[in-house]
């Protein structure tokens, strides 16, 4: 069968499938959806089903993005538009099949938007609701639509078109589309793409590697990991495309071994493009050799530096080494090697279906496409989200974000995972684009965005990436072992209460030293929390130091729990949940806290919230 | 062992280069890397122990003693942090009476930290074999323990 047909016989398929002829029922079951419930929902819609003897399908698909408000189910049905309804319980599931699916009612209250030609009275389009109204989905456009383990619903969604496309024309004309779609790299650094295919084509050897880099370390960033549940085609097919435009014949995809799912989806994805001739020899009758394997990573976040990456594929220890040369003029096996991120790659085959122009009507002029976030944190609506690169944090926080949790006050935005910094509220007007980040003093990075409210410490922010890039840190070169350890030394006194006149002065004279002499990214950005932290957040350095205050009252040694006399009802809920037996009283009269024998573990404060909010935290000192 | 271990291996060629997808297998298979293991991928890859040891303990998968039937392993990403994972890791420590790196006693449960599991949305998070368990607070990780014990009773009855 050719492309053309294969196209056709897709869009059949799909077509009718979405014609609601038979009902069919979408269950939201990425990871984020089965860890909200998902595969519990499916299987209450299939035993409700089973019941009633009524026939429809029910199928697993990825993630729309609207994470919070998982599991997410979308019932399509003939001469209505899909309908998608939120935090979906078992007993709802039951509803939903015997009031819509039977009797045509599509429980309104309890639906979260439309999405098709035709309308609902009472229900809005999916894309109007105000946490999706400001995004523009190009890269997510599939996701929670097609079941990601059926090519053909790729198919059918112009999928592998781009390949085909590409196909057409020479290597170099696939490079210079590119070049004019003005794609950067969406791992971090936003490198040109184009430019990094040029160096390894220049290199001029027999042999050349592509990876495409899955292995998403940042702490904070799972837009990767979605992208690959949902839509793992769009990923494959850019692999296939940008492969063909250096001349490899062979290519990896690094995935973390914390994804069990996204390997899954590969591994299945890679196996149906094989069927149908799009990897192997003769890729659609094109001449063009190429095949994937997978590897997966062992939990190393260095190795999402390439020269570490390239280490661990050789099944080496995952230690970076210098550059030059750079991986596109000696890499895997010492042959030029591109190494691009899953999002890159999906940008790619985006590209070669829909053309650069469609690419660069969104953006800045330096700064083109859109881009994934995820959007986490104490922020109302966390998910993942597409916006066009240059908006800005406010709009991504208020509008899409829906603002601070519990109508709580923002403090900051973490952004760029532990290479990147924090972002305080006098700067919310700030684009996200690679250059006006780079300005506020932190960096896109892959495009993890955490939120952060008037709870969060921001001494205790910056310690936390340091223990973080500690930890992972190789060994390798002395000023990233040895500086980041002091770094961290000095900002565990600060947060315990041991700080001293001169800490901050010796942080940033350490940061200085660490950031000129480390041998790679991790150590050259690893003082980027701190430094951030301290220009932006000096106050509550000093309140540390100075006064042993935490203003946000969370570093452990700087508080106490106290119980307010005058809300305490003396129910003895705390009481009885106290896991060191810190908490004295009777019923109905005022509780105490041993503070000498008080853990601050956070039972008690917890369980009062819900009822009385009769604990608080307060000063030591 | 030695048999599931010769089963793995005969999927491999040998080289030097599988060192790290054969000890993934392995560790899959029996959970763990026993010393006898690393001899016997020495033998087969050409490559010395003490390399292997070298290449294994760079990567923080890679675990040297058994870990429990159950084993936690609780997301301390940027977003879990902040939304409280310290607290949730010791709320379970206490309750298995054990730190983090250990395993109870009757080796039932065991307990780690990872960087991120990707489901930050859902923060805090953490994965339980291979499910992952989110929005969690100091309630629910009394339930879910719960709810393992009554799941395991009823696998015994």
């Amino acid at each position: 069968m050719n492309f053309n047909e294969l196209f056709k016989e897709s869009v059949e398929e799909y077509d009718s499938l979405i014609s609601g002829v038979i009902p069919v029922i979408l269950v939201g079951s990425a990871t984020c959806g089965k860890s909200a419930g998902a595969q519990e929902i499916s299987a209450a819609f299939k035993a409700e089903l089973e019941e009633q003897n009524v026939m429809a399908e029910v199928i697993e698909v990825g993630c729309i993005g609207l994470c919070y408000l998982e599991p997410i189910v979308t019932i399509i049905k003939e001469g209505m538009p899909a309908i998608f309804y939120g935090d979906v319980t078992s007993k709802q599931a039951k509803q939903l099949v015997n009031d819509y699916i039977i009797d045509n009612n599509p429980m309104i209250e309890s639906a979260l938007g439309t999405f098709g030609d035709k309308q609902v009275e009472g229900i809005p389009n999916l894309f109007d609701i105000p946490v999706m109204k400001p995004q523009i989905r190009r890269i997510l456009r599939n996701c929670g639509f097609i079941d990601p383990d059926n090519i053909k619903h790729y198919i059918a969604m112009d999928g592998y078109k781009g390949l085909n496309n590409a196909l057409d024309l020479k290597p170099g004309e696939v490079m210079e589309k590119i070049k004019l779609s003005g794609l950067r790299g969406r791992g971090g650094a936003g490198f040109p793409t184009w430019m990094k295919w040029q160096f390894c084509v220049d290199s001029k050897e027999d042999e050349n590697y592509l990876i495409c880099n899955a292995d998403e370390g940042d702490p904070g960033a799972f837009m990767n990991r979605s992208l690959l549940e949902s839509d793992p085609h769009s990923v494959l097919e850019g692999i296939v495309i940008a492969a063909y435009a250096i001349g490899a014949k062979e290519g990896y995809i690094y995935c973390r071994a914390e994804y069990p799912l996204a390997l899954e989806r590969l591994k299945h994805a890679i196996s149906e493009m094989k069927k149908l001739g799009f990897l192997g020899e003769n890729i659609l009758g094109s001449g063009f050799n190429f095949d994937i394997k997978i590897k997966e990573g062992a939990g190393a976040f260095v190795c999402g530096e390439e020269t570490a990456l390239i280490a661990s594929i050789e099944g080496k220890r995952g230690m970076p080494r210098t550059r030059p040369p750079f991986p596109t003029t000696s890499g895997l096996w010492g042959k030029p090697t591109v190494i691009n991120n899953v999002e890159t790659m999906a940008s790619v085959s985006l590209i070669m279906q829909a053309g650069h122009d469609a690419f660069v009507e969104h953006g800045t002029q330096d700064s083109k496409g859109t881009k994934t976030f995820s959007l986490v944190g104490n922020v109302k609506n966390t998910g993942l989200i597409e916006v066009p690169l240059g908006t800005t944090l406010k709009q991504v926080i208020n509008e899409i974000g829906g603002g601070i949790i519990n109508d709580g006050m923002f403090k900051a935005v973490q952004i760029g995972g532990p290479s990147g910094g924090c972002i305080p509220e006098s700067y919310l007007d700030t684009k996200i684009d690679y250059d006006s980040l780079t300005m506020a003093g932190a960096i896109m990075g892959s495009g993890g965005l955490v939120v952060m409210d008037q709870n969060s410490c921001m001494v205790d922010v910056a310690h936390y990436f340091l223990e973080f890039i500690q930890n992972e840190s190789c060994g390798k070169c002395v000023p990233c072992r040895l500086g980041t350890k002091q770094m961290l030394d000095i900002l565990t006194d600060i947060t315990t209460g041991k700080g001293k006149a001169g800490d901050i002065e010796l942080l940033l004279e350490l940061a200085g030293g660490v950031k000129d002499g480390s041998l790679c990214g991790l150590g050259q950005t690893s003082p980027n929390p701190i430094l951030t932290t301290i220009k932006y957040f000096k106050d509550e350095y000093n309140a540390h130091i100075n006064e042993k205050r935490c203003p946000a009252l969370l570093c452990k040694e700087l508080i106490n729990y106290q119980v307010i006399d005058e809300k305490c009802k003396g129910c003895m809920l705390c009481f009885r949940s106290c896991p060191v037996g810190a908490i004295s009283g009777s019923k109905k009269e005022v509780h105490s806290i041993n503070i000498d024998k008080c853990i601050k573990c956070g039972t008690c404060i917890e369980l009062c919230s819900g009822m009385y909010n009769a604990i608080e935290r307060v000063h030591k000192y | 062992m030695s048999k599931s271990l010769n089963e793995i291996l005969s999927t491999f060629n040998g080289n030097k280069s599988e060192l790290i997808p054969i000890l993934q297998d392995i560790q899959s298979s029996i959970g763990y890397l026993p010393e006898d293991a690393i001899i016997e991928v020495s033998k087969f890859t050409q490559v010395p122990e003490s390399e292997i040891y070298g290449v294994a303990t760079f990567y923080t998968q890679f675990r040297f003693l058994p870990v429990g039937k159950k084993h936690i392993m609780v997301c301390k990403g940027t977003a879990c942090h902040v939304k409280g994972a310290p607290q949730i890791i010791e709320g379970i420590e206490r309750h298995l009476d054990i730190k983090e790196g250990e395993v109870t006693f009757d080796l039932e449960y065991s307990l780690e930290s990872v960087g991120c599991l990707g489901c930050c949305a859902l923060a805090p998070c953490a994965m339980i074999n291979e499910e992952v368990e989110s929005n969690l607070t100091l309630k629910d990780v009394k339930k879910i323990f719960s709810r393992m014990k009554n799941n395991s009773n009823d696998k015994e009855s």
